[in-house]
């Protein structure tokens, strides 16, 4: 039957097979050493043992995907997430699967290699300066160090090659195909995972769009197709481009929130609605609470302001000292301040101005938009009071208290309105948890407001609470939310103050969309602010170019081995050098151009300006965002960029070799320059190495001469 | 050429000067053309940026610039003494206005000549300088203080004088022209922000009238190297260094020019007719006419105020000693003191890093968690009781013997603080701040302590045995016990540390600024005072040090937490204004908040620009033939649209990425290239509705867009002018105010 012989023809790439090998071995060979935790891991371990424990958190570094494909390896390997990640250098028990933790990473690290050897061949070199690209990532000491361990950046960087490898692929075939919209819709999931592991992944985005913008405008310039084929080609692209990575993005988040689903150390930081998803914590609280804030209610009223610290309206028995430190005077009545803890304090009862009982009619009378309230404080009775009296911190505004009555003509002002401002979408009735509410002095239409200022020591460090004029614009600190809430019943001082001490119950529930609970995330972190000390090996983006700073990773508990971020001198010094060559090439080409002289083939042209607008482009949009940037940097943030510039310089130099130099003399001499490089970046390689693997071990000597720069911080062991 | 500049003079002439224009530039295109050079932007349109559309509008350029005039004029100067008491910022530029009449030295974040030109009104006008400016709300009284506002005033009337011109030149078009101005002329905002003595219409009249002599300069293309060229050339650099001269803001309106001028010089370079030397001939004018004009002016700025401010004032601690030495009243101005360091001295320590402040400290400790909880020590730029220091010999003795000794190079000292008597005292705990170095504290009392407590006096470049001079001597304060050597680090410390400079004692020896001091107060009555000459220093030192303690200045104006700040985002919107007197109903009350009406037109077409842009260029992209019509309002759209468009970007981006301290006020001159934009970008639209409607209808349509754009305007110039005029009376939310009704947005706060 078989008339044809069945033939499988396969062309295997040997060099391709080659590299990959040289890459797997290099980055995974010893990988569970040193069995203790290295740098950085001790920050992303605590994230993957929350995920193992599915505990809410919110990291303000970066978006979940990242933390969520390391502890996706950690799951693979049959890690708990019983390990206390409290410092660097603690040891990882039996127990822990070292080398599963920091596969995922290492495998991003060496699949990179082959990646930028085929990225090469897109951008139109031969397989020689290929092959050169993919010794220089082979031989990148840093890259090595960095994808060894359970950090970020490797992965983060075989993303951002897949994406303009795939994007380039899509380029380079015929259009008229529309399997090549394959490649592209690959090209970006692949960005959307590098947004998603890292907000650095953004530079690289923008390039792609940039790039992909620009191949466009060329499209709809091409008269030879028609209107209807352009449009179709502009939205595809647009689809896989924009609309693609957008969705994947927010589905990153969907997986994170559908996998943490019980409450964690960062609850605080999210609204109380937030919370109230969340197993354990408030939503256990809150579970059963009465929906609608009626007269009687007793409730516990949070401030909208996340800063300094969620907090909640809080009273005690202690007053305003009479006299403060610079000798102003106060109305001396009892503090009102705002409590960053769970406290029997916070409780306050909602009054009707017309009535006198302190207990919820039946049926309840509901709270609503517009109303005049009092505020009662639970344990002591006294009253939510504001008068023409300054404020102890903020003397422009008026104090708040619970009122007392000395008799001296200070009457009570003791009435506030209830302004619901979300009354559009919740309605007009006060509801728990839900509606943000101003209460506005009646008296003085000044509006209840979280100054966030501390109080000195006879405010027991509490946060200040004022009333401030109206007319100044809304802001989260002005608006409060009931938080715990139940409906009063008792009559009497003392029943109330059992009662209060007791915990709430009836059942209400209250579910958010997953939107909202997206842009929420988001919000927080983006603006929950990092303390911004600088750390012992931060450096700045003008020391990372000449690679005058390192960061030691590791130092063995008894020995001198230890690990550092070191890149490898020569390659770098070869990337900023054909940094520079490119820009001067760039110039006088330019320059000669627009005089009407051409130099070399306009074919070869286009290759060399796309060359540059993907390798320099990356590299400026990698690298200059940090010279404005006020947050903590570190030498690893240098690393994408610097994969840019390794793409760049075989390139280059076979630009160089084959455009510039006329005779083969020079051909010949320039041959035996580059495999002096090549030789040399190979044995600073084999130099550092100790350094990159952390063995074998150095003497103090060795370790001296490994010092190239006065300004590395090498560490020896005192004996 | 001569034949050129002698045509542009008459007016008579145009018509000859125009036809040659045309036939020049058809040349050129023909020209370019055959050298097959294809140029994306010349593709379009042949012909130059001045041709293309009918002459007769010059006529009623005559006609209508009058009436921007005055009603400019008028707007601007209508009650411009009113309130009669400081408001705002007033309270700065009035006092220093008040200081170069006074000639006091000052410090200031801002280059000298906008507050040189308020003094100089206020000189002129009669103003003695004799009012303080304390505090807003202060009456003038008697002061004479309205020229100094009417000099602002009067810059900022030319506002919209030079927005109708600007217009006018780059869209060919009376509609745009008076459309941008009147955005500009009924904007509440715009007339508040003029009528103060503030830095802003000084600045803003800078920028303007840089971009109007930009615009003409171009226009001057065809006859370059004559007069009007030259006139042209030179006017931009000197309004440019005009607005450098007041803020630093100025660097923006540079950059556009500079961006302009560097694409005119590659249009010229691509010019295969013209030869290399001509081109360097104009590369060399704009050299002269962009760079080495407008700093030589800039300098001379700053001459004038070295030489007007020769007393000493309150700036001038911020300041080097050999700096303070040249300012009448200084204690270092023709110094007399004890010329070696001894034991027993009274001294104060300042960093020779520029700005970098005296050695202080004060009763507060480090907080918890910040290093060891003792006694701050900072430095501090202003001068001080605490930043005073005794000499101490090493061996805790404290007698003092007849005559003292005298310090020198390698000695070992204890440094006692003399309000405290707490040492200076270093050890192994973190910096607050530069995380690498160590803590720097006071200890003890009274001189007892430990062997932290001393430190090895260097002089730098001396051997063991050098007296230590004061003043002139640069020494380092080397720690006995861990090696490491006393450093200012520049950075600002957090509340607790009252926000003074941070001083760590660094490991790292290398020999900086940062790490040398100099000794600049020496009080010892056991010794006898010897007249001191400081090196006096050159001109060029104390420009570029005034820069730097500027700049730093301006860095180290930080948003204060619990205050609130305003977002560059919300400025565009009119999200929220500034007070600029009066908070409560029965005050004197003026509100800068822009006209929202026209703020939020500017807004809107700021989109549709977009978007006209984008359409436009697709279609041309595609190849789909345009009518010429089309094509030169296409032109316009792009040259003088992007131009606008430019600028907008330039004056409002880089501010997102400032990390000082933001005012809505910063946004007026990015708010003057959209109203330009707005100008052309509306009137090229109302042109654009032949192609949705036929002719008679769609000319009626123009018109009537036309004027119920200016009408709506007009009114709502109506209905929020007591903004910048004034108003008294209750508050917007009582339906009896001025303003009942008209608080649009909730953030308002009037």
């Amino acid at each position: 039957m078989l008339l044809l012989p069945w033939v499988v023809t396969t062309q295997v790439d040997v060099v391709l097979l080659l590299v990959s090998a040289l890459a797997l071995w290099t980055r995974l060979s010893g990988l569970s050493y040193p069995k203790s935790v290295v740098f950085d891991e001790v920050y992303y371990g605590q994230f993957v043992s929350l995920y193992m424990k599915r505990v809410f958190f919110i990291d303000d570094s970066g978006p979940p995907l990242g933390h969520m494909i390391l502890a996706a390896g950690a799951y693979l390997g049959g890690f708990d997430g019983n390990f206390v990640w409290n410092r660097i250098g603690a040891e990882y028990p039996e127990s822990v699967n070292v080398w599963s933790l920091r596969l995922v990473p290492a495998l991003c690290g060496a699949l990179s290699v082959p990646l930028v050897y085929c990225l090469s061949l897109e951008l139109g070199a031969s397989h020689l300066s290929a092959l050169g690209a993919a010794l220089l990532f082979l031989l990148e000491n840093a890259l090595i160090v960095q994808s060894r361990f359970m950090l970020l950046e490797s992965v983060l960087i075989f993303f951002i090659l897949l994406s303009f490898f795939c994007y380039l692929r899509f380029h380079n075939t015929c259009h008229s195909s529309w399997f090549s919209y394959c490649w592209l819709l690959l090209s970006g999931a692949s960005i959307a995972v590098a947004v998603g592991v890292k907000y650095m992944g953004l530079l690289s985005y923008l390039l792609l769009l940039g790039v992909a913008c620009v191949h466009t405008w060329k499209l709809i310039g091409d008269r030879s197709f028609s209107h209807l084929r352009v449009c179709v080609h502009a939205v595809c692209r647009s689809v896989c481009l924009v609309l693609v990575p957008v969705l994947l993005y927010v589905f990153w988040f969907y997986i994170h929130l559908t996998l943490l689903h019980r409450s964690g150390p960062h609850d605080q930081l999210m609204s109380s609605a937030f919370q109230a998803t969340l197993e354990g914590g408030l939503s256990r609280i809150t579970q059963g609470q009465p929906l609608e804030v009626a007269y009687g209610s007793q409730v516990t009223l949070r401030s909208s302001a996340a800063n300094p610290v969620p907090c909640w309206l809080h009273s005690h028995k202690a007053n305003y000292p009479i006299r403060y430190e610079n000798g102003r005077g106060s109305s001396h009545q009892q503090q009102v301040t705002c409590y960053p803890f769970k406290d029997v304090n916070n409780w306050w009862i909602i009054k009707d101005p017309l009535r006198q009982e302190l207990v919820v009619g039946t049926p309840p009378r509901p709270v609503r938009h517009g109303d005049v309230i009092q505020l009662v404080h639970g344990m002591t009775s006294r009253f939510l009071n504001s008068h023409d009296v300054a404020a102890p911190m903020s003397p422009h505004a008026q104090e708040v208290s619970g009122y007392v009555n000395y008799n001296v003509s200070m009457a009570p002002q003791n009435m506030w309105t209830v302004e619901i401002s979300n009354r559009e979408t919740d309605g007009e009735v006060w509801k728990t948890i839900m509606s943000d509410v101003r209460l506005v002095h009646l008296n003085t239409s000044a509006v209840l407001k979280l100054s966030g200022t501390p109080l000195p020591d006879w405010g027991f460090h509490q946060l200040e609470v004022i009333a401030e004029k109206l007319f100044t614009a809304p802001s989260t600190s002005q608006s409060w939310t009931v938080e715990e809430h139940r409906y009063g019943t008792s009559q009497e001082q003392k029943e109330r103050e059992l009662e209060l001490h007791s915990p709430t119950h009836i059942d209400v529930n209250r579910k958010i969309s997953l939107w909202a609970k997206f842009i929420e995330l988001q919000w927080k972190m983006l603006t929950t602010k990092q303390e911004n000390s600088e750390h012992k090996y931060s450096s700045s983006p003008s020391e990372w170019l000449t690679l005058e700073t390192n960061i030691a990773y590791w130092l063995h508990s008894s020995s001198n081995a230890q690990i550092h971020l070191i890149g490898n001198p020569v390659s770098w010094a070869i990337a900023n050098i054909s940094l520079l060559t490119y820009h001067l090439l760039a110039i006088t080409y330019l320059l000669r151009r627009r005089r009407g002289f051409k130099d070399i083939p306009e074919d070869e042209w286009n290759r060399f300006v796309s060359l540059g607008s993907v390798c320099v482009g990356g590299w400026l949009v990698n690298f200059l965002p940090f010279l404005l940037m006020e947050k903590t940097l570190f030498l690893y943030h240098y690393l994408p960029a610097l994969c840019y510039l390794h793409l760049l310089s075989p390139a280059l130099l076979e630009h160089v070799h084959s455009h510039l130099l006329r005779c083969g003399t020079q051909r010949r001499a320039m041959a035996v320059c580059v495999l002096g490089l090549a030789v040399s970046v190979l044995l600073s390689y084999r130099n550092f190495s100790p350094l990159t693997y952390g063995s074998p071990q150095l003497s103090t000597a060795e370790l001296q001469r490994l010092k190239w720069k006065q300004s590395w911080d090498i560490l020896y062991r005192r004996r | 050429m001569a034949e050129c500049v002698a045509l542009s003079k008459t007016p008579m002439d145009n018509s000859t000067l125009r036809l040659r224009k045309r036939a020049g530039s058809f040349r050129r295109g023909q020209n370019a053309a055959a050298h097959s050079f294809k140029e994306p932007d010349d593709g379009l349109s042949p012909n130059g940026l001045s041709d293309g559309s009918p002459e007769p509008h010059d006529v009623h350029v005559s006609r209508l610039l009058p009436v921007v005039a005055c009603v400019s004029f008028s707007t601007r100067l209508y009650r411009i003494t009113e309130p009669p008491h400081v408001c705002w910022d007033e309270t700065h530029f009035g006092k220093m206005g008040s200081y170069y009449i006074n000639r006091t030295f000052f410090f200031d974040v801002h280059p000298p000549l906008g507050k040189m030109l308020i003094g100089l009104a206020g000189y002129m006008t009669g103003y003695g300088g004799s009012f303080p400016f304390v505090k807003p709300g202060d009456r003038y009284e008697h002061h004479n203080y309205w020229g100094m506002r009417g000099f602002c005033a009067l810059l900022g009337s030319f506002l919209p004088i030079f927005a109708y011109l600007i217009v006018l030149q780059l869209s060919r078009s009376q509609t745009a022209a008076l459309i941008a101005a009147s955005l500009l002329l009924f904007d509440t905002g715009c007339i508040t922000i003029s009528q103060y003595i503030l830095l802003d219409p000084i600045l803003m009249f800078f920028i303007m009238a840089a971009v109007l002599s930009m615009v003409k300069f171009h226009q001057q293309t065809h006859c370059p190297f004559s007069s009007s060229w030259w006139l042209w050339l030179g006017l931009t650099g000197v309004s440019l260094a005009g607005a450098l001269g007041v803020k630093f803001v100025g660097l923006f309106v540079i950059t556009l020019v500079g961006l302009n001028t560097v694409w005119d010089l590659w249009r010229l370079f691509g010019d295969l007719k013209l030869s290399l030397v001509e081109i360097t001939k104009h590369f060399a004018a704009r050299v002269f006419g962009l760079i080495v004009l407008p700093l030589f002016l800039y300098v001379t700025i700053f001459a004038v105020h070295f030489v007007v401010l020769n007393k000493s004032g309150p700036g001038d601690g911020f300041f080097s000693s050999a700096f303070q030495s040249r300012l009448i009243g200084n204690n270092l101005h023709n110094a007399s003191m004890p010329e070696y360091l001894a034991y027993g001295s009274t001294i104060t320590i300042k960093n020779l890093r520029i700005a970098g402040g005296y050695l202080h400290s004060h009763w507060h400790l480090y907080p918890e968690g910040v290093g060891a909880r003792q006694q701050q020590v900072t430095a501090y730029l202003h001068k001080d009781y605490n930043n005073l220091w005794l000499v101490h010999k090493h061996d805790f003795n404290n007698s003092c013997p007849e005559n003292p000794d005298l310090v020198r190079h390698g000695d070992v000292v204890r440094l006692e603080h003399k309000e405290t008597t707490r040492s200076l005292h270093s050890h192994l705990h973190e910096a607050p701040l530069s995380k690498k170095h160590f803590q720097v504290t006071g200890y003890g009392m009274n001189g007892s302590g430990d062997s932290n407590d001393l430190w090895q006096i260097q002089v730098c470049g001396g051997r063991s045995g050098d007296l230590v001079k004061v003043l002139r001597s640069k020494i380092r304060l080397l720690h006995r016990a861990t090696g490491c050597v006393l450093y200012s680090s520049g950075r600002t410390l957090p509340k607790w540390g009252w926000e003074q400079v941070e001083v760590t004692c660094s490991p790292y020896l290398k020999e900086t600024p940062s790490s040398q001091w100099n000794i600049e107060d020496h009080i010892n009555p056991k010794l006898p005072n010897i007249s001191l000459s400081v090196l006096k220093p050159h001109f060029l030192e104390i420009l570029i040090e005034s820069h730097i303690v500027m700049l730093r200045g301006n860095s180290g104006l930080k948003p204060k937490d619990n205050e609130m700040n305003s977002k560059p985002w919300h400025w565009p919107i009119n999200y929220q204004g500034l007070r600029f007197s009066g908070v409560n109903n029965t005050d004197y009350r003026v509100y800068l908040l822009g006209n929202p009406v026209v703020w939020w037109i500017n807004l809107l077409s700021l989109a549709l620009y977009l978007v006209m842009a984008a359409v436009s260029s697709v279609a041309v992209q595609r190849g789909f033939s345009l009518g010429s019509k089309r094509t030169d309002q296409l032109h316009v759209l792009r040259r003088g649209g992007g131009l606008l468009l430019l600028g907008w970007l330039l004056h409002y981006l880089p501010f997102y990425a400032m990390g000082r301290v933001l005012y809505y006020h910063h946004y007026f001159p990015a708010m003057l290239f959209s109203s330009m934009l707005s100008g052309i970008t509306l009137d090229i639209w109302f042109k654009s509705t032949d192609l949705f409607f036929r002719t008679p209808y769609s000319d009626w349509l123009q018109t009537t867009g036309n004027v119920v754009l200016l009408l709506s305007i007009v009114y709502s110039f109506y209905l929020f002018h007591p903004l910048s005029y004034g108003m008294t009376g209750p508050l917007a939310h009582h339906p009896k105010s001025l303003m009942a009704g008209l608080k649009w947005m909730d953030s308002w706060e009037f």
